[in-house]
């Protein structure tokens, strides 16, 4: 087996932190390799430097036994070395044509491109109309851009950083089959992920990094999920544990709920009914960007509704805003957590004063009792963990594990009658994710009804006793979440779409 | 009240004269809120533009050269705000505002010498038979090259924003520039061009104010043209033609509103002079009512500040 790049010593160091320390390892023509590790590990920093995004403080890249130096993105594509980025590199007001242009060294005149693009995407099964603009795609289909992007180039080294996060299993089934028929073609690809079970079924061979070193190599089909999870996270984890109780009555009932997106590329919500229990967690999956912060939006009072389409124990609340919601106890925890979710700027206490002071008293006659919410704070910080040197300290400054912890858990303490949080464990580390989830779990127990709306399908099937499935702004009917297995799942979120499994004649 | 002492030939071609100003600051600010910056200096960089061409074109006795040395200035001075925004990461709304205050202080300041002087007229070109086509020479045909210039720059950016590669390139870090950023496009180099154009673009326009239109040298000439120029680029919701409609719009309707106030019209002349203001901005607001094409076309990046995190 030839090595078709060789990482030797690749050391990176950024103010007050080493994100790669003396990292090694090689990939071979067309084989699969996992770069695994847990946020924070140093994955990203290290295929930014294989992509020529950023420069190595240390250490030397060979390419197919020359040596390696990109200096930029360029140059790295010139050399034939493509990425899929996590956070997709797309332009929403452009086409979808223009946006792979923009991705190419020396794009064919347009009509051509859009001609190849036609072409190229029929061949892989990956559907692309050349002309749309990609501000009106989907994820998946935007995903499908940036990979035809890449292949367009006939890349040597694929580099795809975590590409399934966004996609149905079906999607993701589809993709696969995609890359190992880039792989029997000779392209060598770098997956990054931490979903291990599909680095299980897809990959050839596995690195796995911790704080910024390669711990271990190995084959990921000789190990389990939970072997690769220990040597991700470097100790054991604990599954959450679920008391399991008996739901109570109806606490929060959705009917007939519709909302027009403010956003021009937004999904408007049509025609939502649910209710939830009192201790019951319901779970809704689905795809980013099919109304999730539309349907989070409603639910916290962002945005007004029709006063019947959401009713509290019977009551009309649909008209109410944030802050009466937030008086009869129906509180949300939205997804992002810099700017939305918590002041950046703003200290903890600050934080803590503006989404509780109206259920913890910490203002009177509009002026502000900073004691009292300094002591909100730090209850919240040791109730949760919250790892940071005090409450004075600005949201900004706490990791996202710990900041995520400090927004679920300044909710929880609240004693809510309602609780809508959205993506709680996003881009939070193993252990924090964890805790939360278990939070989540505690606070159900205790007769809250619970709304959790996540990407991630195994959080859901982990938490929820009921899951529902968000799909282009309608909801399906709620199922039990016990015994729904991921196909079905994947078919409640929509399938495949129109995606197909590739066509490449063998 | 005397309604015959407006000749609407002359009217027509004293527009495409009153709105060249306009015009051309209004386009190259275009360029540069398309590639993601909001300098809100055009005020400045147009006064200055007006006296640098100015004080040049009096001293060496051509205008051309001033017209080039009124580009440079406007340039020169919108690179300091290119460089206090895009390498120093200043806020682009107090840097804009700093920048036109500076202008105007600074125009004054070298202007003191200049008030009252004649500048030398920049010579029409002679279109022949063109001009000698009733009416229509008169409006279309008988202006000087600065005119036609504006309108072939109009097409040029409308053509290099939709067609070529670095116009594609532009669009693309005024839309999302850490995403540019991360396919390896130099976005403070991008956007330091786009300023410098346009600062160029409104030193032309301001020295067309000072050498052809008015023309002489006053303080504080520009009277709000730069503002006029930026409220155009918005309404026009950053298209092309559109701004060359609001430009001349404006410009129509400040050249016959003082026709109308010389006629001695019944209307309060407080209000004569605010009608341009308002004609202009209640037909680009009425145009641009429909808020999602609008935002389709508006820069997402328009104002925000590019910190390369990697």
């Amino acid at each position: 087996m030839t090595a078709l790049l060789t990482v030797e010593g690749l050391t990176k160091a950024y103010p007050g932190v080493i994100a790669n320390d003396h990292v090694g390892f090689d990939i071979a023509q067309g084989e699969v390799h996992a770069l695994l590790g847990e946020n924070g590990a140093g994955k990203s920093t290290l295929v930014k430097m294989i992509y020529g995004l950023v420069q190595p403080d240390a250490g030397r890249m060979t390419l197919r036994g020359k040596p390696y130096v990109p200096a930029s993105p360029s140059a790295a594509r010139k050399a034939g070395v493509a990425m899929v980025f996590q956070h997709f590199s797309l332009f929403d007001a452009l086409s979808v044509a223009e946006n792979i242009a923009l991705g190419m060294e020396t794009p064919p005149p347009m009509r051509r491109l859009a001609a190849r693009i036609r072409e190229v995407s029929e061949t892989y099964g990956l559907p692309l109309t050349p002309d749309r603009l990609v501000g009106g795609l989907s994820a998946g289909e935007r995903q499908r851009v940036e990979i035809i992007r890449c292949l367009l180039q006939d890349p040597r080294l694929l580099i795809m950083d975590e590409p399934t996060s966004v996609l149905t299993p079906q999607e993701v089934a589809i993709l696969f089959a995609t890359l190992r028929k880039l792989a029997a073609e000779g392209t060598a690809i770098l997956y990054i992920s931490h979903k291990l079970e599909e680095i299980r079924t897809l990959c050839d061979r596995a690195t796995i990094l911790r704080r910024g070193r390669v711990v271990e190599s190995c084959n990921p089909r000789e190990k389990s999920a939970a072997q690769l999870a220990e040597m991700m996270v470097g100790t054991k984890l604990t599954a959450p544990s679920r008391a399991g109780g008996n739901p109570g009555g109806v606490v929060l009932e959705v009917s007939g709920l519709s909302l027009p997106s403010a956003n021009p590329f937004g999904t408007s919500l049509r025609d939502i009914s649910f209710s939830v229990r009192a201790g019951e967690i319901l779970g809704i999956g689905g795809v980013a960007g099919n109304g999730q912060d539309e349907l989070l939006d409603a639910l916290s009072g962002e945005a007004a509704v029709t006063p019947g389409a959401v009713r509290l124990r019977g009551r009309p609340i649909g008209a109410l805003g944030p802050g009466p919601r937030r008086r009869v106890a129906v509180l949300a925890a939205p997804e992002e957590r810099l700017g939305h979710a918590a002041a950046p700027d703003m200290s903890l206490t600050e934080n803590a004063m503006l989404t509780a002071a109206i259920r913890e008293g910490l203002a009177a006659r509009g002026f502000l009792k900073w004691p009292a919410a300094k002591a909100f704070a730090e209850k919240v910080i040791a109730a949760f963990d919250v790892r940071t040197p005090g409450p004075g300290n600005a949201a900004r400054s706490l990791s996202g594990g710990n900041l995520q912890k400090f927004v679920i858990g300044r909710e929880v303490l609240q004693r809510p009658e309602v609780l809508v949080v959205n993506q709680p464990t996003w881009g939070v580390d193993a252990s924090a994710a964890a805790a939360i989830r278990q939070s989540l779990l505690d606070l159900a127990a205790s007769g809250t009804a619970v709304i959790v709306i996540s990407q991630d399908l195994d959080e859901l099937m982990e938490i929820s006793d009921r899951f529902a499935a968000l799909n282009e702004g309608r909801l399906s009917p709620p199922r039990p979440a016990q015994g729904l297995t991921l196909e079905e799942i994947g078919l409640m979120l929509g399938g495949a779409h129109d995606m197909e499994v590739a066509h490449v004649a063998e | 009240m005397d309604f015959g002492a407006i000749n609407p030939t002359v009217l027509a071609a004293s527009l495409m004269v009153a709105s060249t100003p306009i015009l051309l600051a209004a386009i190259g600010e275009l360029v540069v809120e398309k590639s993601g910056v909001l300098n809100l200096g055009v005020e400045g960089m147009m006064i200055t533009g007006a006296i640098v061409g100015f004080a040049i074109a009096v001293e060496t006795g051509s205008p051309a050269l001033g017209f080039l040395t009124a580009m440079a200035g406007g340039a020169a001075l919108s690179l300091i705000f290119g460089v206090l925004t895009q390498v120093l990461m200043s806020n682009q709304v107090a840097t804009g505002l700093a920048l036109t205050l500076f202008g105007l202080g600074f125009s004054a300041l070298i202007g003191q010498g200049y008030v009252g002087v004649k500048p030398p007229a920049l010579a029409k070109p002679d279109l022949g038979l063109l001009a000698d086509i009733p009416v229509l020479g008169r409006v279309l045909f008988s202006h000087d090259l600065i005119v036609y210039l504006s309108l072939a720059l109009v097409v040029a950016v409308w053509a290099f924003l939709r067609f070529t590669r670095a116009g594609l390139i532009l669009r693309a870090v005024g839309e999302n520039h850490d995403a540019a950023h991360a396919l390896g496009y130099k976005v403070v180099r991008i956007r330091l061009a786009a300023i410098a154009f346009g600062g160029a673009c409104a030193g032309l326009g301001g020295a067309y104010l000072s050498l052809m239109r008015v023309p002489q040298w006053t303080e504080g000439m520009t009277a709000g043209a730069g503002w006029i120029a930026l409220a155009i680029v918005v309404f026009a919701s950053w298209r092309a033609g559109r701004v060359l409609l609001g430009a001349y719009l404006f410009g129509g309707v400040a050249v016959l509103q003082l026709n109308l106030q010389a006629a001695g019209v019944a209307v309060p002349v407080e209000l004569l002079s605010a009608s341009p203001y308002l004609v202009t901005i209640i037909v680009l607001v009425i145009i641009s009512a429909d808020r999602g094409r609008a935002a389709l076309n508006a820069p997402a990046s328009l104002g925000r500040v590019f910190h390369a995190s990697s």
